[in-house]
């Protein structure tokens, strides 16, 4: 079973206790009845869907109740980080991802995307 | 004349053998408060009972327990007399929300030399007891139902769930002592 850090309740919890809720850090347009609907089609339906590092939001749904963001590795399901809702989204280190998602495997199944915004290959 | 007394949605089961026992808790008043922690000493003098402001925290005085379940939201379970609800009307001047409970959970005590092996067959969350110490609480799943568990003892819990739960619950954690 997959463990994810819940930081409001300050410790790893089982994954059945949570549930995903789509990616993180998509800031509401303050001016939505003026925006075009291109610009309104972009800010609702459209979205990164990277492969590698993704920053997304969850839910501590049979937990504390809170919502959180994360940063999961798409492809290895691992998280490297999770921080609470409202903070900045955080730069992280390359040492930061390598602590769990060793650079010795570079299978293709686990091709490792240091960087978030990374060109997509393939 | 049909008797107005509500009946416990588990009266009169009792399972034991295979080191668990899981009996009814009798009937609570039980009250989910939503609050901002800044208020909660206030909300807590009112009851009489300071409210834990720590995950996993449980404080309880003399029959009265409160447990944290969020950083806004805490369990109160108190004796079936309506006491809680009553002091918490007399707050005031405070934003928060107490909603009375009481009827829709229900609660078994699962405790014996196998009753982490029993609850764990249905429940994720590590109960060792470095994880789970004596005294704390949350809220999690088993099987396919929500809960909040709560560490009494070593050996003991209380398991809180829906009333309309409660007899999925019962039969899980039956079914779970005879492979615990
Ligand atoms: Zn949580």
């Amino acid at each position: 079973m997959l463990l994810i850090h819940c930081p409001y309740c300050e410790e790893e919890r089982p994954e059945l206790e949570f549930a995903g809720a789509g990616e993180a850090h998509i800031e509401r347009p303050k001016n939505m009845a003026d925006i075009s609907d291109e610009d309104f089609e972009k800010f609702f339906f459209i979205r990164e869907n990277q492969k590698g590092l993704v920053y997304e939001r969850w839910r501590h749904i049979h937990g504390c109740g809170r919502f959180f963001n994360a940063v999961r590795h798409s492809v290895s399901d691992k998280f490297i980080k999770t921080y609470k809702a409202g903070e900045k989204k955080p730069k992280l280190t390359k040492a930061e991802i390598e602590a769990v998602l060793p650079p010795a495997k570079n299978t293709p199944a686990n091709e490792p995307v240091y960087t978030d915004g990374a060109k997509q290959k393939g | 004349m049909p008797n107005p007394a509500r009946i416990h949605p588990l009266a009169d089961r009792l399972s034991a053998g295979n080191g668990v026992i899981l009996s009814p808790v009798e009937s609570r008043e039980r009250i989910s408060l939503r609050a901002d922690p800044t208020t909660a000493k206030a909300l807590g003098t009112a009851i009489g009972l300071n409210l834990p402001t720590k995950p996993t925290g449980v404080t309880t005085k003399g029959n009265k327990s409160a447990f944290w379940i969020g950083p806004d939201e805490w369990l109160l379970i108190g004796p079936d007399n309506g006491s809680m609800a009553k002091a918490l009307e007399k707050v005031g001047r405070q934003v928060y929300s107490a909603t009375d409970i009481s009827h829709r959970n229900t609660a078994i005590t699962v405790s014996g030399a196998k009753a982490v092996e029993a609850l764990n067959s249905g429940c994720p969350r590590d109960l060792s007891l470095d994880a789970f110490p004596v005294k704390s609480c949350s809220r999690t799943v088993l099987g396919k139902a929500e809960i909040i568990l709560w560490r009494t003892g070593n050996q003991e819990f209380h398991v809180e769930c829906w009333r309309s739960f409660s007899d999925y619950v019962w039969k899980f954690l039956v079914d779970a002592t005879r492979s615990a």
